[in-house]
């Protein structure tokens, strides 16, 4: 067979789409033909880094996906867990890197579009989103813009959509100077026999296209995504597609008014690859064929050929496979709601990938092939090196007090007000815990009782200096802030950034983090259940910290019992749970050297996984049996900062005890993992059964000073003004 | 006492809406889509808030011009109560129901943040459950809040007691020109309001300060 190709496809054509001379060479052995320029562009589409995961496949491979809660592991379009009643909740984090990078508001906004999409192509309303975000050292000359953009971005998207976002993290390092990350988490509610796949079933059933029409935004995106930047980067900005948040919620809703008339046999959302990648996951998951007549699909730009039809990443797109008998009723639900509806294909049983563009075919692929054997790679990797320890003359020493007012002014312990204050955090009318807290909650709708837990976590710095305990700490710390609210941490899903996976350093911090990871979620019954990797986040050969970020999802049976972060009452004793007696002993990569000292040394703390499941069952039955009045983890900046941001939630003081075992700089800005502190009324502590948990009272609450040992006294209002006014006064430019 | 909730496309607080006048009333509102010229025999009608037609032109334009809004209209003349909550604030101003207008606030960014409202006539079929001057807690949520009036419309208003809500103890958050969070029309059936109500009425809110609203309207016994 032969399809005349107008354009000829030389060395030069080939490499412009990400592919690799072997690469090719593998496309002409599975034709065996020349491949037409639309072929080309589709194999492209499916064959780059982002779409067929080909160096990470192998080691995703060893994470665990499983567990009795789970009733959707990764390879759909998002995770689904099973949360009881039947009810299910369904999440999954994806990145938006590079187009936020390119254009700051387009690109975050798109980023939060395709994530609600994931969700709500399986039939889940969504009910709550989170974003993490990283951006370059705050004086870097774009930092302000892209911080500006991206907010408003996701706001942008999100607010017009009508989901409340309850979490995420904002944070800046000078290795994100030209790489900054966006990664957008979503979770839907839907019930357990409720659920919409994407694999096709049935032979001559109608391809329907819906939702909005086809531009030539985006064309080549995934392939974008895929290679690292250089000076040319702004050439890229076409690439970048454009967010429509109103279309969005009407696709939303005729989408669960389509589900809910049984019309729906499979459904995918087109993000990625547009049309391409749609199209071939259908059918390849069914064992079908699809043919598709591209004069059929809505476009809203004249002349456009079948190349750019095909990779397109116009936004807030479906294709679905119909009932043929309820055809009619589901067409009058998209006008309804002022939609596209276009029968473009259908489902065949050749398993070919047939495409019909005015008259002539421009493409004939075998469409189990195109997803299944893209080109897989075990890249070469050495294993990190690991840091040097810390020896005492590293550590500089500084006043207690003068330094908890600086760290919580500082560019990455700072209050985040003024990025979530953009975000509409209340609508839906469930939101239980808004940003700021360890965990976001949201209350699940039509239970009396029952609420969710939401949070995203990682230490790229503890990362850097040691991947598999930085990976490790990742998931424990999400496990952890889940906990810390006093919900039962469900599942889990990862979304992978980092540098280009053809430098043997890379590979092998990539390679560790996933073996920390892996270990974490097998030890705390925290499976991966969905998740998306960002390779080649680098510019000009410098790459990002590495980052796995864990979004997790945790289930609070009775929210009347859940804990917060502000100190509940005057004279009420802190304990300390699982420390030391010492307290806190590790200040590698700690934020004490980072942000104070400009000290980026020494190992990252070590993460023993069998204490931090103890401790965390531990704090957790406190927390259900009502015994705890406030409850926060300890993270960056240590036991002060924990302590700080518990008064100043509340406007409640508190008075520390002079820490006997240990120096005062590394009792209170330690990072020692697995640790919290509560708060209970007098007298609880010492008739508490800690079944070898270490809880140590530390203080007393009360007053309106925060008073670490011996340091001086700081006002909660001092520290609030400090925590509160350096995120306002960069952005308004005035110091930083 | 029967209620009915407007839909239009991109409103994304009418479920919010409908469960704050169920959880108050006992009772689900009747839901209205925009194209019903129809509307039922209700004593309150609300448009809830959201970004209808996505406000990509000025917020409410469209919304306002829909076959839905004429029967509102129809109905407010009649005497029927009419809330608009956000963009039903913005809609019931393009519609012309209303006098001012709202703008982009004055930090030209959205705000999602809790303040302190002011009820500045307690003498109203929806404030009367609240005491006269008295301050409650209630969030907003948007990006065009900011309240204008000229000069002689501002007096105007002011003199009728048509400014229900005001923002208090300086968390004005949108640059509102006297602080107006809330006003009404002369005959004192419709109203529109920036702030949600109805996201603070139950204790997963953290307080219920927003009910007095709906208590007024629906009545007490409700």
């Amino acid at each position: 067979m032969s399809i005349p190709n107008a354009i000829p496809i030389t060395p030069e054509l080939v490499a412009a789409h990400g592919l690799k001379p072997d690469e090719y060479q593998r496309i002409l052995d599975l034709i065996g033909r020349e491949p037409t320029f639309t072929e080309l562009g589709i194999f492209s589409a499916m064959w780059n880094e982002h779409c067929s995961y080909k160096s990470s496949k192998k080691w995703l491979r060893t994470l665990p996906t499983s567990g009795p809660q789970v009733i959707q592991g990764p390879g759909e379009n998002a995770g689904v867990v099973d949360i009881g009643d039947g009810q299910t909740v369904i999440f999954k984090m994806e990145s938006h890197n590079h187009p936020s990078f390119i254009e700051p508001y387009q690109g975050a906004a798109t980023g939060v579009g395709g994530i609600l999409r994931d969700v709500f192509t399986m039939g889940a309303r969504p009910i709550a989103a989170m974003n993490a975000l990283r951006f370059g050292e705050p004086d870097h000359p774009k930092t302000r813009h892209l911080v500006s953009g991206v907010v408003a971005g996701v706001g942008g998207y999100g607010n017009s959509f009508g989901v409340p976002t309850v979490g995420g993290e904002v944070q800046f390092d000078e290795r994100y100077n030209g790489n900054i990350l966006v990664n957008a988490f979503a979770a839907g509610l839907a019930d357990a026999d409720k659920i919409f796949y994407s694999k096709a079933e049935g032979v001559g059933l109608p391809v329907v296209y819906l939702g909005a029409k086809t531009g030539r935004d985006g064309v080549g995106g995934a392939t974008m995504a895929s290679a690292e930047f250089d000076e040319t980067i702004e050439e890229k900005r076409p690439t970048v597609q454009v967010g429509d948040p109103f279309t969005e919620k009407c696709l939303l809703e005729a989408c669960l008014e389509l589900m809910a008339s049984g019309a729906v046999i499979a459904i995918q959302d087109m993000g990625a690859a547009g049309l391409t990648c749609s199209a071939v996951e259908m059918g390849a998951k069914g064992d079908l064929g699809i043919r598709l007549d591209l004069d059929k699909v809505p476009v809203r730009e004249e002349r456009m050929t079948a190349y750019e039809m095909m990779l397109s990443e116009s936004q807030e797109r479906m294709l679905m496979v119909l009932r043929p008998e309820q055809e009619e009723e589901a067409e009058a639900i998209f006008r309804k709601w002022g939609l596209d509806f276009a029968i473009v294909g259908e489902t065949t049983d050749d398993l070919r990938f047939r495409v019909f563009h005015q008259g002539e075919e421009v493409a004939n692929l075998p469409i189990k092939e195109l997803g299944d054997e893209a080109p897989e790679y075990d890249r070469p990797w050495v294993e990190p090196k690991p840091a040097a320890a810390l020896t005492d003359a590293d550590i500089p020493q500084a006043d207690v007090a003068d330094a908890l007012v600086k760290l919580l002014g500082s560019p990455n312990l700072s209050s985040r007000r003024w990025v979530w204050e953009q975000y509409d955090t209340l609508i839906q009318g469930n939101s239980l815990q808004l940003p700021g807290a360890d965990a976001g909650v949201v209350r699940v709708e039509g239970s009396e009782k029952k609420a969710l837990a939401f949070s995203s976590d990682v230490n790229p710095f503890y990362c850097e200096a040691d991947p598999y305990e930085g990976g490790k700490q990742a998931v424990a710390e999400c496990w952890r802030n889940l906990t810390a609210s006093g919900a039962l941490p469900l599942a889990s899903t990862d979304n992978l950034n980092f540098g280009n996976p053809e430098r043997p350093e890379i590979m092998g911090q990539f390679v560790f983090a996933i073996k920390g990871i892996g270990e974490a979620c097998r030890a705390l019954d925290f499976p991966i259940v969905s998740g998306n990797v960002s390779l080649y986040n680098e510019t000009l050969g410098q790459g990002i910290l590495p980052t796995p970020t864990i979004g997790g999802v945790g289930l609070i049976k009775d929210w009347s019992r859940m804990a917060r972060v502000r100190f509940a009452a005057e004279g009420e004793e802190i304990l300390l749970v699982g420390a030391s007696e010492e307290w806190g002993t590790h200040l590698g990569q700690s934020a004490y050297l980072r942000e104070l000292h400009g000290k980026k040394i020494g190992p990252a703390p070590k993460v023993d996984l069998a204490h931090e499941r103890k401790t965390g069952d531990f704090v957790r039955k406190l927390i259900a049996d009502g015994i705890v009045t406030a409850s926060h983890d300890i993270s960056d900046g240590g036991l002060a900062v924990a302590v700080a941001e518990m008064a100043i939630a509340s406007g409640i003081g508190a008075t520390i005890d002079q820490p006997q075992n240990a120096s005062p700089i590394a009792a209170f800005f330690g990072e020692d993992q697995g640790r919290y502190v509560l708060t209970a009324p007098k007298g609880t502590a010492a008739k508490l059964a800690t079944d070898g948990v270490g809880v140590q009272v530390i203080g007393v609450t009360g007053g309106t000073d925060v008073k670490l040992g011996d340091a001086k006294a700081v006002s909660v209002a001092a520290l609030k003004s400090s925590h509160d006014g350096w995120f306002p006064a960069f952005m308004d430019g005035a110091s930083h | 006492m029967k209620s009915a909730v407007i839909q239009l496309p991109g409103l994304n607080r009418d479920r919010d809406m409908i469960a704050a006048l169920t959880k108050i009333s006992g009772k689900a509102p009747v839901t209205v889509w925009q194209t019903d010229t129809d509307l039922p025999d209700v004593d309150l009608i609300v448009i809830p808030g959201g970004f209808s037609y996505g406000d990509y032109l000025r917020c409410g334009a469209i919304a306002a011009r829909m076959p839905v809004m004429r029967a509102v209209a129809e109905k407010a003349a009649k005497g029927v109560k009419v809330i608009g909550v956000c963009n039903g604030f913005q809609i019931l101003l393009e519609a012309g129901l209303l006098p001012g207008a709202l703008m982009r606030n004055a930090s030209l960014k959205f705000v999602c943040r809790e303040v302190k409202l002011q009820i500045a006539n307690a003498n109203t079929v929806f404030t009367n459950a609240y005491q006269p001057n008295q301050i409650i807690r209630c969030p907003v949520a948007h990006h065009d809040g900011n309240y204008f009036a000229d000069a002689a419309t501002l007096e105007r208003i002011e003199g009728n007691g048509q400014v229900v809500f005001r923002y208090a103890d300086g968390t004005n958050p949108n640059g509102s020109i006297n602080d107006i969070a809330g006003v009404m029309n002369e005959n004192g059936n419709v109203l529109g309001l920036m702030p949600h109500p109805e996201n603070l009425i139950e204790a997963a809110h953290g307080g219920s300060d927003g009910r007095g609203l709906f208590e007024s309207v629906l009545g007490k016994a409700a």
